[in-house]
């Protein structure tokens, strides 16, 4: 069998799919494994896809996507831990015709800014709102997060969340559905290829939403691993992620243009 | 000659950011600086010139909501009174390390804690100091007027935008309630998106094909990339310490004892100048308008002038003293005198201490 030369392989017949010119060439800073890095691409195929990317401005949070910016390859703001919300609605109330969505994880969307999410969610800011939920603080080195499940270990909750002593895991997602700014809330998720293909589909309607002045937030959940902070391997932590955070955190619609649908 | 209005200060400071051109206004309600949304609501700037008016969740968000606007070349302020300032010093620090312009405004109140709401000097360490985290500076005016409530907003904005950096109107809330006569400047228009994004290259206003994105951060994970960005930020500082000082020498060039003062505090020494001089004492007023940067090659020449006492009269237990004696560097005598916690000093009781603490001390 000869072994066919590279200028071979790489023939415009046989390309079937290449790198957004929307993510930067710079190696991204996650773990292995981690569910970011694919959640960054979907957001910039979608924003490629449907031509958006000269008017969009992202926002960055505090966490571990904070260097957000260093991979997405277009205007980008980094906020303070958890004000991402507010950033995205100075932007898009001085400019409603740009495209405005913030990228955040369980920590900065659901402790320290929960403040900032329900209420850019209950005015109905015409923004999109990407929520990465692992149940951890990842970049701080894996304490206890708002979503953390009961028993759950952490660096904060050594011997599994109490909740009792802790408090319950927030699902700050069925929470903001309930309010009427909320136009279209999803739960996804990153760690297979046709979970992948939901995800981006649900970020594509987020984003469309948007585009099409469709009243109210956009918000789109991806429960996501951490497997360095649950200490276990990407495989594992993808298994243990299934078998524990999904039943927790269910996965799919559950509101679609502005109708509750769970 | 501009239209003439009677106004409380804190609606000056509304109408000026109107007629400024702003193009938002993100606030909550705190006493004695409410007026401020509340006439923004009711004027509809929207409908005037296209200005965004909006109440926030809390004084985190409306600072929180001033980055991105600011980020993304819009024109914004924000207002509010002790404890709502110190609630958006994270977003002010923010501003200051990722370079962005905008205009606040502190209508003090006294304190500390939840205080009082009656009208105080006591934010000028926070105003001046640096106020949130980290080694940054802002452009502080100290209005002493409701004209200047007004004024203070355009020039607010043009040194913001020169410097990218935010300027802080300090007022209290005596300036902010009262009411005087204001003379208004003309309405200016707004920038055009189209402008904003040629006017100001730095921001986010949506990468075109071919060109550089922006980046709005003030994160720097590498030290020595931190310190060369603090560098920056301290060599602008002295630029605005070199060319910005403002202030305003009243009967300063005989005189013997000179009251430095700010804001309300002023106003009231300027009556006790009057009747120093009624009474043969030679005293001046050196009122402060910028206090960053703070007048000090100014003071050091009125020493040098032969003054032989500077008293600081200030509705606090003492903060902008400090600055007098950097100053002077001990060349003249320095006390202070104020009454603080809300309570304001009277003219006489302004001129007792001058007697007592520098003329007999």
């Amino acid at each position: 069998m000869t072994i066919p030369s590279l200028e071979e392989i790489i023939k415009p017949e046989n390309l079937v799919y290449e790198k957004t010119d929307l993510m930067t060439d710079k190696a991204l800073s996650y773990c292995p494994g981690c569910g970011h890095g694919t959640a960054h691409r979907i957001i910039m195929e979608v924003i490629e896809e449907l031509g958006l990317e000269e008017d969009t401005i992202g926002i960055a949070p505090v966490g571990c996507s904070v260097l957000a910016y260093e991979f997405m390859n277009i205007d980008m703001t980094q906020a303070a831990h958890g004000r991402a919300p507010a950033v995205a609605t100075g932007i898009k109330r001085c400019w409603p015709d740009k495209i405005v969505f913030t990228y955040q994880g369980d920590g900065d969307l659901a402790a320290i800014g929960t403040a900032e999410t329900i209420h850019a969610c209950n005015r109905g800011e015409q923004i999109v709102i990407v929520f990465i939920n692992n149940g951890i603080y990842g970049m701080t080195g894996g304490q206890m997060a708002p979503t953390t499940l009961p028993g759950m270990k952490s660096s904060t909750s050594p011997y599994g969340r109490d909740v009792e002593m802790m408090g319950n895991p927030l699902k700050i997602t069925e929470l903001v559905a309930q309010l009427p700014g909320t136009f279209f809330v999803t739960r996804q998720a990153v760690h297979t290829p046709a979970a992948v293909r939901k995800a981006k589909k649900a970020l594509k309607k987020a984003f469309e939403n948007q585009k099409d002045k469709k009243p109210g937030v956009s918000f789109v959940e991806i429960v996501s691993n951490c497997n360095s902070g649950w200490k276990m391997t990407p495989v594992d932590a993808n298994k243990w992620m299934e078998e524990n955070m999904f039943p927790y955190y269910p996965m799919g619609d559950i509101k679609v243009d502005g109708q509750l649908v769970k | 000659m501009g239209e003439l209005k009677l106004m409380k200060g804190n609606e000056a400071l509304a109408e000026a950011a109107i007629r400024a051109g702003a193009d938002a206004y993100f606030g909550y309600p705190i006493t004695p600086q409410s007026e401020v949304i509340e006439y923004l609501m009711a004027e509809k700037p929207y409908e005037r010139t296209g200005m965004v008016v909006l109440q926030a969740e809390s004084e985190i968000a409306a600072i929180n909501m001033i980055y991105g606007a600011a980020g993304s070349g819009k024109k914004v302020m924000t207002s509010s009174s002790s404890p709502g300032i110190s609630l958006k010093q994270e977003g002010l620090s923010y501003i200051a390390g990722a370079e962005l312009p905008c205009v606040y405004a502190n209508v003090v109140r006294g304190g500390p804690g939840l205080g009082t709401i009656q009208p105080s000097q006591a934010d000028y360490f926070q105003s001046t100091k640096g106020g949130g985290h980290g080694d940054y500076r802002q452009i502080v005016l100290a209005p002493a007027s409701v004209q200047e409530m007004a004024d203070f907003v355009k020039l607010g904005f043009e040194l913001a935008f020169e410097y990218r950096m935010p300027v802080l109107i300090l007022a209290d809330g005596v300036i902010g309630q009262m009411m005087e006569k204001v003379e208004l400047f003309d309405q200016m228009p707004r920038l055009t998106d189209d402008e904003i994004a040629e006017k100001y290259p730095w921001a986010t206003t949506g990468k075109k094909k071919g060109t550089q994105r922006r980046i709005i951060t003030s994160l720097a994970l590498q030290a020595h990339e931190m310190e060369a960005h603090n560098m920056m930020l301290q060599k602008k500082y002295a630029d605005v310490t070199e060319k910005e000082v403002r202030f305003e020498a009243i009967s300063c060039e005989d005189a013997e004892y000179i009251i430095v003062a700010y804001g309300s505090s002023a106003r009231i020494a300027q009556k006790t100048v009057e009747l120093a001089r009624k009474q043969g004492i030679k005293a001046g007023l050196f009122r402060l308008i910028t206090l960053f940067p703070f007048p000090s090659k100014a003071l050091q020449n009125l020493c040098k002038q032969g003054v032989k006492g500077f008293l600081a009269v200030e509705m606090s237990a003492g903060q902008m003293v400090e600055d007098v004696m950097l100053s002077v560097r001990g060349c003249a005598k320095v006390d202070h005198f104020g009454r603080f916690g809300g309570t304001i000093h009277t003219p006489e009781e302004v001129l007792n201490a001058l007697k007592s603490k520098i003329i007999g001390g």
